[in-house]
C-alpha cells in the first residue's frame, strides 16, 4: 500500500524549543491513525508540519509525494485540515464558506452539497458562520474539509465540541474516507471516540513517538519505536505506553 | 484554476464580507466626509485657500482610509484561523494578493467616488478636466491598494500591526500623494497637459507595486 505520509527523524522547532525532537511516522492511503499524548507532546504540531505550516527543521519528511524540505507549500490543496478554530468567516453564510474552499482546492460545486449532507448543514446553508452556535461551527469545519475532497486528512481534536449525532456523522464520514483510500490523522484526547475508527494509535511523548498500538501493526515502523531508551513510565492516558526519558516542557 | 480566477475568487470573497459588515459605508465613508468637514471648518474664512488646497486634502483623506481598509482587509483573515485557511487553500499567493488588492482598490474607488462629491459641494471645486483626473485617481488607486496588501501581510503577524503599517506605508506612498495631488491640480486649473507626467509616474508606481507584490505576497504570507 502506497505511503502518505513518511517521517523519519523529524524534527521542528518552535522558537527553539523542539516541539518534535525526531518523529518518525508511516501512514498509508487508507488508514486512519490516532495520534494520541498529553499536553504539548506535538500532536498539533506534527498535524501543522505535515500540513506545510511550520518548516521541517531536520530529518526526512514526504507527504502526498512531496518533499517536506523542499516544498511545503504545493501539496496543501491535497490536505483537508481542520485545526482548533474553523477557517472560515464570519459574514460569509455556511454554504458560501463550503464553496470558497471548494472552489480554492479546485473542486466542484457537487462537492459542497455533499459535506452539507455529511454534516447535515443542508437547513443552516443560509446562515452566517459568526451566528452559528460552537457545534455548528465545528461540523461547519469539518465539511469545509470534506468539500476540498483532500487526499490526507489531518484532524486536530475533531470530536471536541459535538452532540452525539454530529459524532456519529463524523465517525461515518471517516470510515467512509477510509474506503475511498483517503488517508487521516486524527489528534485527540478523547482516545474513546476515536479509537474505534482508527487503525492504529501512535502516541507522542514530549515531540517523540513513543509507541505503536496495536503492538506488531503491519503499519507500525519499527523506527516508531523512540530514539533514545525508554523508561517503562505510563502516562496518564496511554496505560502501557513506554515514555522516552522525560525533558523538560 | 487561473491566476485571474483565482483572484477573481479571492476579490469576490472579500467584497462579499464587506457588503455584509458595511465597515466602508457605515465607518470609512463618514470618516471621509468628517475630514473634509474639519478642514472646511478650519479653513472657512478663506474659500479660495480651501479651493486651493482641496486635491492635496482630498488625497490625505483618500490616503487615512487606505490605512483603515488595509487594516481592515488583513483582520478579516486573522478571525477563526482563516489566515492558515488561506494558506492551505492552495491558492497561489500572487492570486491572493491581486484578489486582496483588487478588492481594496475597488472599496476605494467607491469612496473616492462620495469623497470627490464631498469635495465639490464643501470646497467649492470645479473639475475642468476629467480624462486626467480620472486615469490619475484610477493609476493613484491602484498603486495604493497593491501597496497597502503588501506592507499590510508583511505587518499582519505582528501584534503592533495598527501602528506599524503606517508608520510604514505612508513614506513609502508619498510619491501617490505628490502625483495624484499635481494631477488634481492640473485637472482643476483646466490645463491637463500638466497633468499626464504626474499621471505616469502615478502609472509607474501602480506597476512596480503590482510586480513586488505579486513577488512578495506568498512568501510574506507564510511568515506571517
Amino acid at each position: 500500500m502506497s505511503l502518505v505520509v513518511r517521517l523519519r527523524s523529524a524534527v521542528c522547532l518552535l522558537g527553539r524549543f523542539p516541539a518534535l525532537a525526531g518523529v518518525d511516522l508511516d501512514v498509508a492511503a487508507g488508514e486512519t491513525v490516532l495520534l494520541s499524548g498529553g499536553n504539548g507532546a506535538g500532536k498539533t504540531t506534527l498535524l501543522r508540519l505535515l500540513a506545510g505550516l511550520i518548516p521541517l527543521e531536520r530529518g526526512e519528511g514526504t507527504v502526498l509525494g512531496v518533499d517536506l524540505g523542499a516544498d511545503r507549500r504545493s501539496h496543501r490543496r491535497r490536505i483537508g485540515l481542520v485545526g482548533p478554530e474553523t477557517g472560515c468567516y464570519d459574514d460569509l453564510t455556511v454554504r458560501e464558506n463550503l464553496e470558497f474552499a471548494s472552489r480554492a482546492a479546485g473542486v466542484g460545486a457537487d462537492a459542497v452539497d455533499e459535506s452539507m449532507a455529511a454534516f447535515d448543514l443542508g437547513r443552516l446553508a443560509d446562515v452566517r458562520h459568526g451566528r452559528l452556535s460552537t457545534g455548528q461551527r465545528r461540523r461547519l469545519a469539518l465539511a469545509a474539509a470534506l468539500a476540498r475532497r483532500p487526499e490526507l486528512f489531518l484532524l486536530d481534536e475533531p470530536h471536541a465540541g459535538l452532540d452525539a449525532p454530529a459524532r456519529s456523522q463524523l465517525d461515518r464520514v471517516l470510515r467512509e474516507t477510509a474506503a475511498d483510500g483517503r488517508a487521516v490523522l486524527i489528534a485527540s484526547h478523547e482516545l474513546d471516540l476515536v479509537r474505534p475508527v482508527a487503525d492504529r494509535e501512535v502516541v507522542l511523548v514530549n515531540g517523540q513517538a513513543a509507541g505503536v498500538l496495536p503492538e506488531g501493526s503491519p503499519q507500525a515502523p519499527a523506527a516508531s519505536q523512540p530514539s533514545q531508551p525508554s523508561q517503562p513510565t505510563e502516562t496518564p492516558e496511554t496505560p502501557g505506553i513506554p515514555e522516552p526519558p522525560g525533558r523538560s516542557t | 484554476m487561473s491566476l485571474l480566477r483565482e483572484a477573481a475568487l479571492i476579490a469576490g470573497k472579500d467584497l462579499r464580507i464587506e457588503a455584509r459588515a458595511r465597515v466602508v459605508g457605515q465607518q470609512v465613508v463618514p470618516f471621509g466626509l468628517i475630514v473634509l468637514l474639519l478642514f472646511a471648518f478650519a479653513l472657512d474664512p478663506d474659500r479660495g485657500v480651501l479651493t486651493r488646497v482641496a486635491p492635496g486634502l482630498f488625497w490625505v483623506t483618500v490616503l487615512l482610509a487606505v490605512l483603515l481598509g488595509v487594516s481592515r482587509a488583513f483582520a478579516l483573515e486573522a478571525d477563526n484561523g482563516a489566515r492558515d485557511a488561506l494558506r492551505m487553500s492552495g491558492l497561489d499567493g500572487s492570486s491572493i494578493f491581486l484578489g486582496k488588492a483588487g478588492a481594496l482598490a475597488v472599496e476605494l474607488l467607491a469612496f473616492e467616488a462620495l469623497l470627490t462629491l464631498g469635495v465639490v459641494v464643501l470646497f467649492d471645486v470645479r473639475l475642468a478636466s476629467l480624462p486626467p483626473l480620472i486615469l490619475a485617481s484610477a493609476a493613484a488607486t491602484v498603486g495604493l491598494a497593491a501597496a497597502g496588501t503588501l506592507y499590510g501581510v508583511l505587518a499582519a503577524g505582528i501584534r503592533a500591526r495598527e501602528t506599524l503599517v503606517p508608520m510604514l506605508l505612508l513614506p513609502v506612498v508619498a510619491p501617490v500623494l505628490l502625483g495624484a495631488t499635481r494631477a488634481w491640480e492640473a485637472s482643476i486649473d483646466g490645463v491637463p497637459g500638466d497633468a499626464w507626467p504626474w499621471v505616469g509616474l502615478l502609472v509607474i508606481f501602480a506597476t512596480l507595486f503590482v510586480g513586488i507584490g505579486m513577488l512578495a505576497f506568498g512568501p510574506l504570507l507564510e511568515e506571517s
